[in-house]
C-alpha cells in the first residue's frame, strides 16, 4: 500500500517536473503586440487591406511592414486606436481605402439570383446560405458589410443596403477630441 | 524475422481498428477528409510509438519490482497524458510547421483508447522493449492505414447515391463493418514463423 503511494507520487513528481521544465524550456514566444493589434481590428476578415484576414494584417503591422490606415471597416477610429497603441502619428485612411461608408449589409435580389454559389465561396464569415441552382440569401446578423461578395456575382444581384441607426444598434461614438499634452 | 512478423501482425492481421476494435472514436470522427485523416494518423504514430516504449519502461522498472501490477492502467494513463503534453510542447518549439499540421489532433490523442490499449497488450503479450516499440509503431501504422482507407471511401461516399435512411453515419458504420470483414482475411498470415 505504502509502496503504491510512493511509486505513484514519484511518477507524478517526475512527470510533473519534466512537463514543468519543458513548459519553461520550450516556451514559444507569441508576440503580444500582434494580439493587441488584432484586438483593435474589426475582425471582419474582409481582406480589403490586402492581407488575407485581420490576424495577418496585425502581424504585418507589428513587423512594421504595413501602414496602420488600410482598414476601411475599422475606419479613422480604428486607425486612431492603432496610432495610440503603437505611438505612431495618426493617419487618415489611405486614399484607395478612403471612402468610409455607413455600415451596410449585403442584400441579394432573390428574383435575379441564379444560384451559382460564387458569393457563398467569397463570403469570409459564411453569412450567405443557399446551394447550387437554389436562390441564396444573406443572414444579415452575420454580414459584416465587407463587399467581397459583390465582384464574383455574375448577375450583379447583390446590393449593399445601408443600416439605419436604430436604438438597438446605436453605439457610443469613440471620443474624437484630441488629448492635449499638458506641459 | 520475428520482428518483421510483429509489425506485420500489428498492421494487417491484428489491425488495431478493424480486428481489435480499438480507437473507434477518432476512426469515426476524423475520417471525413483524407487530409485530416493523414494528420491524425501521423500524430498517433508518433505518440503511440513513444507511449509503447515509455510504458514498457514504467512497467518493467517501476511497477514490476514493487509488484504493483494493479496500478498498471492508472500509471499508463498518467504516462501517456504526460507524453502527449510533452510532445506538443517540444514540437511547438522545434517544428512550428509540424505543429500546424498536427494541430488539435495531438491533444486529442490523450483520449484515444488505442494508445492505452497497445501498451496494455504489450504487457499481456510479454513483449520486450524493442518488440514493444515495434508493436506500437506497427499498430499505429495499422491505425493510419485504416483511417486513410476509410477516409478515402467516405470522401467517395459523399458523392454516392445512398438511400436517405442510410446517409451519413449509418453507411459509414456499415462501410467500417465491411472493411473489418475484409481485414479478417489476413487472419493467420502471421502464423508462418
Amino acid at each position: 500500500m505504502l509502496n503504491a503511494i510512493i511509486v505513484m507520487t514519484a511518477l507524478a513528481l517526475v512527470l510533473g517536473a519534466a512537463l514543468g521544465y519543458a513548459a519553461v524550456h520550450f516556451k514559444v514566444e507569441g508576440n503580444p503586440l500582434v494580439e493587441q493589434i488584432d484586438a483593435i481590428l474589426p475582425q471582419t476578415q474582409c481582406g480589403q487591406c490586402g492581407f488575407p484576414g485581420c490576424l495577418p494584417y496585425a502581424e504585418a503591422i507589428a513587423a512594421g511592414e504595413a501602414e496602420i490606415n488600410l482598414c476601411p471597416p475599422g475606419g479613422d477610429e480604428g486607425a486612431r486606436k492603432l496610432a495610440d497603441l503603437l505611438g505612431h502619428e495618426f493617419k487618415p485612411l489611405a486614399a484607395e481605402h478612403a471612402v468610409e461608408k455607413p455600415r451596410a449589409v449585403a442584400l441579394i435580389d432573390e428574383q435575379t439570383c441564379i444560384g451559382c454559389t460564387l458569393c457563398i465561396q467569397a463570403c469570409p464569415v459564411d453569412a450567405i446560405v443557399g446551394s447550387a441552382k437554389q436562390m441564396h440569401t444573406v443572414i444579415s446578423d452575420l454580414c459584416t458589410g465587407c463587399e467581397l461578395c459583390l465582384p464574383p456575382c455574375p448577375v450583379d444581384c447583390i446590393i449593399m443596403e445601408p443600416l439605419a441607426e436604430t436604438v438597438s444598434n446605436w453605439k457610443w461614438k469613440y471620443p474624437v477630441t484630441a488629448i492635449r499634452k499638458v506641459a | 524475422m520475428s520482428y518483421f512478423f510483429v509489425i506485420l501482425s500489428a498492421v494487417l492481421v491484428n489491425n488495431v481498428v478493424f480486428v481489435r476494435i480499438l480507437g473507434l472514436c477518432p476512426f469515426m470522427g476524423v475520417s471525413k477528409k483524407l487530409s485530416t485523416a493523414v494528420g491524425m494518423g501521423a500524430a498517433t504514430t508518433f505518440v503511440l510509438t513513444l507511449a509503447a516504449g515509455a510504458s514498457y519502461l514504467v512497467d518493467h522498472y517501476l511497477l514490476a519490482p514493487f509488484e504493483l501490477d494493479y496500478l498498471r492502467t492508472l500509471s499508463f494513463i498518467v504516462v501517456i497524458a504526460a507524453i502527449v503534453q510533452l510532445t506538443e510542447l517540444v514540437i511547438h518549439k522545434t517544428s512550428p510547421l509540424l505543429h500546424q499540421v498536427l494541430g488539435i489532433y495531438l491533444p486529442l490523442i490523450t483520449t484515444n483508447c488505442a494508445v492505452l490499449g497497445i501498451p496494455l497488450l504489450n504487457v499481456s503479450l510479454g513483449y520486450g522493449l524493442l518488440e514493444s516499440l515495434l508493436f506500437g509503431f506497427g499498430s499505429s501504422l495499422g491505425f493510419t492505414l485504416a483511417l486513410v482507407l476509410f477516409a478515402s471511401i467516405r470522401e467517395r461516399l459523399d458523392g454516392a447515391d445512398v438511400p436517405i435512411a442510410f446517409r451519413g453515419m449509418p453507411i459509414a458504420l456499415i462501410t467500417a463493418g465491411f472493411m473489418s470483414l475484409a481485414f479478417m482475411g489476413f487472419a493467420g498470415l502471421d502464423r508462418f514463423n
